[in-house]
């Protein structure tokens, strides 16, 4: 007594094609033009990364080597973008171009290494705490609020002062302040999933706790995943970018955004050499704003329930009055 | 109700103790031997174990630990090894910059976000709706600090090649003596600040409101006749106070710790650029004294925030 | 002259997937005074017709036009629409706690209510809400006018809904769904206030519902809605006796509670068609059992009869297959065949009992369950009735042995739960199955059909790969669905094919035992009626044993042998079916049968006669 309707002999009235709900995503994303400009950016960006040493065979210049006679004035100030220095020289004579490729390894590696651990540490801790509750719910759930409510750049402070900067260490102090974030939004879903009558209907069929987790759970949490990865990933680029500002980040000279902005800073060169703040700052907010529009795409085709439904041009009302 | 207030301020000890513990041990455990950084290269190694003695270096770590409490809880937060003078008056130094600089910001970034915030939920899917959402993804992206240096770039050096000052490098001036001076020394700052933090401000509006007026208490507001202007302010907004609360206190108390990376653009001698300084300088008794102001003013935030929540939802009792 | 006028209705929603025909060519007239019935399933627009009216809906696209004391609603411009709601025409919602402001008092709701329309004084609008809070039921309405919604329970909150669109006295209430979401005690009683006040006070009420039976003993004339259209109309007396369509039919029919226990429903095959691409004939000639070919083709013409009935059918007199037929009584299994009958489940004094205080304080003891003895043979149907809270969904967790009793013994097919190891436990979990209520929430969204039902073959390590697969198919098979659909997800089924998938997930592994966790609840009549009928047809074929939970009295006379009613964790009344309904013993059972019984106005039909036929393309 299925809903086909053979015996009445026509096809059955409103039959919507059924699209799994992959295709729908990728339709729904392949719809937001801006979420496809930020992809686009962000492939070009990472082959831009990748590229950089075939940049520095191009331009012949090394992204730490300084050139003093032609890179530059006479009065010792950065060479303005010319043939030579495309995107022009900093403060001490360096290829602004080779280092911004580099500089990108820097950030995307940082970026999603950082979140990826975050993510994975987020979800392991969410999944327990959500799932096992109690006691063990209660202690986690603190210990995330304690994390929470640190001040991550003065501890990121402390800690560099300690150990000195380096990029283990960046990676390291990203991942441990934004773990939680992904490890809230885990555990409130799987509190909320756990008390679902599917993993009921798998517990009363003699399913484990690690079955249940792993088969029902899980796949349950792919968009939370995918969302907050996605998004971590911006936020971890300008805190490393940021803590490279602040002189606590990638030890110089190895080229990193923050590091080349901290430069243009320093005694206000930029003021006199614009393109020491527009290149990287640029590159550095393009990078984070794609990585954002990707997220709030993905949200919207991922999850469509958390958009309101657009307002479709109004049918103009025909009075028949 | 009691109860409720004797939780948090167990879990707002709980931080304060974690948060000294953490810098205090990593300090212990850190290279470098702060008697030296104190005497400096050439100190004898008799001045050397007098300066320990004196600090109380020598004595095992968890006895060093809790005459650091002890004094702590008395206002003293040991004296800096770069110029000896006491910690705790150098940040009260600080504090007015910091201070004046977050007053600012929050004003301004609420009078900003909360209304591109209420304008973007107004129309889902408008135009108006997507300037809002773009402001947001915007303010979201930009780093502070790029933020800064484009607007000092714009707003001081541009006017100031073409022969006129719209807006001082940076640097503060006491309100006291001249509020507006003050107010005009801050206004880059304050913009900037806000820019970047009202961005999360009209998100989470736009996000609540746009949940809230989905729920059904909003389709009895309207099935009343009220007006839908009532209906956003009275019954929408209401709902999403409790939100905006919570995020205002954990964003206040985070900058009262330090605006750290706005002050270093701008030159502003809060306390976050007293402490870029003293990890520079390796000045380690500062950087404790900071961690845990920024620790107290979380914990007293927090336990502001509380309270407010159950004055505003009258379900938490 | 008729309070509401609505002429041609039709209701476009655009939404994502492509635009919702909600509502197309609705007309009714609502008299004033009278209690006018809107039925109809989920999906019918029988909600959004009435809100889209009210202007509720600013995304949808409205035509016709829609009279109020002879003004157009639809014409009206924002400001006027606003005087006229609230104010003119009151509206009562489903969900009394997601309909109240949790924020604000209930009292200070309600005076914004009058201060919206009225100029009056603070005080006088207190005294007001005070006043109407009483009327309603409200007990001490003067201190419970500073309270929050919170703080009172489902049958309170509706009555303050009540009271407040009362309060300005409107002509004309429109109520949705105002009891679907409390108890049937409740129900009961709400009903007969919104009954009490309108004949108190004369005021109109349109109520919207998908029960049937409710509307049968209350409104004076019914409108049977379906996928937006108005199927039939008249007045309630006749409808329900004689109805002229045969989608009416065929829900009187789908209802357990027309029926003679122990014989089949005879359910509406098949399922709703979409909204977005209604059919281009009749809406529902595909599930018609008086199916023409001309049904398929042609939008059927509008029927009009002498006794004011109207149909949109091509049938001229009405369906063929009288509404009041009875299947044959089935041979009732004998049930009362003695004590050496297989006991599958024995239950001894069972309690249970929680903590509600914290980690640190000692907060009061909540007994959920107060000293259950229960015995299941095997074969039967055992129904367990009760309200919301009653322990009955716990009861049968503590007999299934997922929630450990804290005192008495269960034993479960010879073996007592208590003393299972984990490997025994796991054992047991292979005789003893659940289906559940909510077959959205009972079937993993992420997870394909297939594994969903071989779930319990991959659990207990049974079979595996192609094997697996054609079990699989076998067991979709025997539940009536189309095997070929083994690899799609929960979502592309429909309700009532989710719940045939929890059924055969739990007949997988040949248990002793299936309980069903209000089964049919989430489902509508006409698809409840299906997988009530596929139960026992399944129970008959392979000797199952079942326990069946439900708040729905009618439902579990249909199906059950014998009835346990159960009040605040105790089980007051356990007997045969029909005893239970026909000399309930305890005052509680009493309470429940009567409020779920919805006695007919009387009166004679006479034969009917078609006196008008508007075609269905003109109109």
């Amino acid at each position: 007594m299925s809903a086909t309707n053979t015996e009445t002999g026509f096809p059955q009235a409103g039959a919507v094609v059924q699209r799994g709900p992959l295709e729908l995503t990728l339709r729904r994303l392949a719809r937001d033009r801006a979420s496809l400009a930020a992809l686009g950016f962000i492939i070009l960006l990472v082959m831009f990364a990748l590229c950089a040493p075939l940049i520095e065979g191009a331009t012949g210049h090394s992204a730490i080597e300084q050139y003093r006679t032609t890179g530059l004035s006479e009065m010792g100030l950065p060479v303005v973008p010319n043939s030579e220095f495309v995107l022009g020289t900093d403060h001490l004579g360096r290829d602004v171009l080779v280092r911004l490729a580099y500089g990108a390894r820097i950030s995307l590696l940082v970026g999603v290494l950082a979140s990826l651990a975050a993510a994975l540490i987020g979800l392991t801790v969410g999944m327990i705490a959500g799932y096992v509750g109690g006691a063990t719910d209660t202690v986690l759930s603190r210990v995330m609020d304690l994390v929470m409510s640190v001040p991550f750049l003065l501890c990121a402070l402390a800690l560099v002062s300690v150990f000195g900067p380096s990029l283990g260490l960046s990676v390291g102090v990203i991942v441990f302040f934004s773990w939680t974030t992904m490890g809230r939004v885990i555990r409130a879903e799987v509190n909320s999933l756990r008390k679902r009558e599917f993993v009921e209907a798998s517990r009363s069929l003699g399913a484990g706790p690690v079955s249940i987790m792993l088969r029902d759970i899980l796949p349950n949490l792919s968009v939370p995943i995918i969302i907050y990865t996605t998004m971590m990933i911006p936020s971890a680029i300008v805190f490393e970018a940021t803590l490279s500002f602040l002189g606590l980040g990638i030890v110089p000279p190895t080229p990193s955004w923050g590091g080349m902005l901290a430069d243009a800073a320093a005694n206000s060169v930029y003021l006199v050499a614009w393109w020491l703040v527009i290149f990287p700052g640029t590159a550095l907010l393009l990078t984070t704003l794609s990585f954002n529009i990707l997220g709030d795409g993905l949200r919207d085709a991922l999850d469509p329930k958390a958009r309101p439904i657009r307002l479709v041009k109004k049918v103009r009302k025909a009075d028949k009055a | 109700m009691i109860n409720f207030i004797l939780k948090r301020l167990g879990f707002a000890a709980l931080i304060l103790v974690v948060l000294s513990a953490f810098v205090f041990f990593l300090f212990f455990v850190a290279p470098g031997d702060p008697a030296r950084m104190i005497a400096g290269d050439k100190a004898t190694e008799t001045q050397l174990v007098q300066i320990r003695t004196n600090l109380g270096l020598d004595r095992p770590i968890h006895e060093q630990y809790v005459s650091f409490v002890g004094k702590a809880l008395q206002g003293d937060l040991g004296f800096s090894y770069r110029n000896q003078q006491p910690v705790t008056k150098l940040i009260i130094n600080r504090i007015p910059a910091t201070i004046s600089l977050v007053i600012g910001g929050v004003i301004f970034w609420l009078v900003i976000g909360i209304p591109v915030g209420i304008m973007s939920a107004r129309h889902p899917g408008s135009i108006r709706d997507r300037v809002g959402q773009g402001f947001i993804l915007l303010g979201l992206s930009f780093p502070t600090f790029v933020l800064g240096m484009l607007s000092l770039y714009v707003l001081y050096f541009l006017p100031k090649q073409a022969g006129f000052t719209l807006f001082p490098a940076g640097g503060y001036k006491s309100f006291t003596k001249d509020p507006l001076i003050w107010a005009w020394y801050l206004f880059l700052p304050w913009t900037t600040l806000a820019l970047v933090t009202a961005a999360i401000y009209a998100r989470l509006t736009r996000g609540h409101l746009l949940q809230v007026m989905g729920e059904d208490y909003i389709r009895t507001a309207r099935a009343k006749g009220l007006s839908e202007r009532k209906v956003l302010f009275k019954h929408g907004l209401r709902s999403t106070l409790t939100p905006l609360v919570t995020q205002l206190g954990a964003d206040i108390a985070l900058l009262l710790g330090g605006a750290i990376v706005i002050e270093q653009v701008y030159g502003l001698q809060g306390v976050g650029a007293l402490a870029v300084q003293a990890v520079k300088n390796q000045d380690r008794p500062i950087i404790i004294g900071v961690v845990l102001l920024g620790g107290f003013f979380i914990v007293i935030t927090n336990i502001i925030v509380d309270l407010l929540y159950a004055v505003l939802d009258p379900r938490v009792s | 002259m008729a309070i509401l006028d609505a002429r041609n209705v039709s209701i476009r929603i655009p939404t994502e997937d492509g635009i919702v025909h909600a509502a197309r060519d609705v007309s009714f007239k609502v008299e004033a005074g009278e209690l006018f019935g809107i039925a109809g399933e989920s999906g019918s627009g029988k909600s959004v017709l009435t809100q889209a009216i009210m202007g509720l809906l600013p995304n949808a696209d409205i035509f016709g036009e829609v009279l109020f004391q002879g003004r157009n609603l639809l014409k009206l411009t924002e400001k006027e629409k606003r005087a006229i709601r609230g104010a003119q025409i009151g509206m009562i919602f489903q969900d009394p706690l997601s309909s109240l402001h949790p924020y604000y008092t209930i009292g200070s709701q309600i005076t914004e209510m009058i201060h919206t329309h009225e100029n009056v004084s603070r005080a006088d609008a207190r005294k007001r809400a005070i006043d109407i809070l009483g009327r309603v039921g409200i007990p001490a309405p003067e201190e419970r006018f500073d309270s929050y919604p919170h703080q009172f329970s489902g049958g309170m909150r509706q009555r303050v809904m009540i009271a407040m669109a009362l309060v300005l006295n409107p002509p004309l209430i429109i109520a949705d769904e105002p009891t679907t979401a409390l108890d049937v005690t409740v129900q009961k009683q709400i009903i007969g206030l919104i009954n009490d006040m309108r004949r108190e006070r004369g005021t109109t009420v349109i109520m919207i519902t998908h029960d049937l039976g409710l509307l049968s003993s209350i409104a004076d004339d019914v409108m049977v809605m379906y996928a937006g259209n108005r199927m039939e109309l008249g007045p309630s007396r006749t409808l329900f006796r004689e109805p002229a369509h045969p989608y009416t039919a065929g829900l009187l029919n789908s209802s357990p509670a027309n029926y003679t226990p122990g014989s089949d429903l005879v359910p509406i095959k098949g399922r709703p068609p979409s909204l977005l691409q209604p059919p281009s004939g009749c809406v529902f000639a595909p599930r018609c059992s008086n199916f023409m070919d001309i049904c398929a083709s042609r939008r059927p013409p509008l029927r009009i009869f002498d006794d004011g009935t109207q149909a949109l059918c091509w049938l001229e007199g009405g369906p063929a297959t009288p509404a009041t037929v009875k299947s044959q009584v089935a041979a009732a299994p004998e049930t009362n065949a003695g004590g050496e009958r297989e006991r599958v489940i024995v239950a001894r004094d069972v309690r249970l009992s929680y903590n509600t205080g914290g980690l640190f304080r000692s907060g009061k003891k909540l007994d959920v369950l107060q000293g259950i003895d229960l015995d299941l043979f095997k074969g039967e149907t055992l129904g367990l009735v009760g309200e919301s809270g009653c322990g009955k969904s716990t009861l049968a967790r503590v007999l299934a042995g997922l929630v450990p009793a804290t005192e008495g013994s269960v034993t479960l097919v010879g073996r007592s739960i208590a003393s299972l190891n984990a490997a025994e436990w796991r054992e047991m979990r292979k005789r003893v199955q659940l289906v559940f209520q909510d077959p959205f929430g009972s079937l993993n969204p992420r997870r394909r059909v297939s594994s969903i039902i071989g779930d319990p073959f991959r659990i207990h390590n049974i079979c595996s790969g192609k094997e697996c697969k054609q079990a699989v198919q076998r067991l979709m098979e025997t539940v009536g669905l189309n095997p070929e659909h083994y690899n799609r997800f929960p979502a592309e089924f429909s309700g009532g094919q989710r719940q045939r998938i929890g059924i055969a997930r739990a007949l997988a592994l040949n248990p002793d035992l299936i309980i069903f966790d209000e089964p049919v609840s989430a489902l509508d009549v006409s698809i409840q009626a299906q997988v009530l009928n596929l139960m026992r047809s399944l129970q008959k074929e392979l000797n199952l044993t079942y326990l069946f939970i439900s708040h729905d009295l009618s439902v579990v006379r249909h199906v059950c042998d014998r009835i346990a009613v159960m009040n605040k964790g105790r089980i007051v009344e356990l007997a045969n079916a029909e005893e239970v309904y026909r000399s309930p013993r305890d005052p509680y059972t009493r309470t429940l049968i009567d409020a779920s019984m919805h006695p007919r106005a009387s009166g004679d039909t006479a034969e009917r006669r078609l006196i008008k036929t508007i075609p269905g393309e003109a109109a």
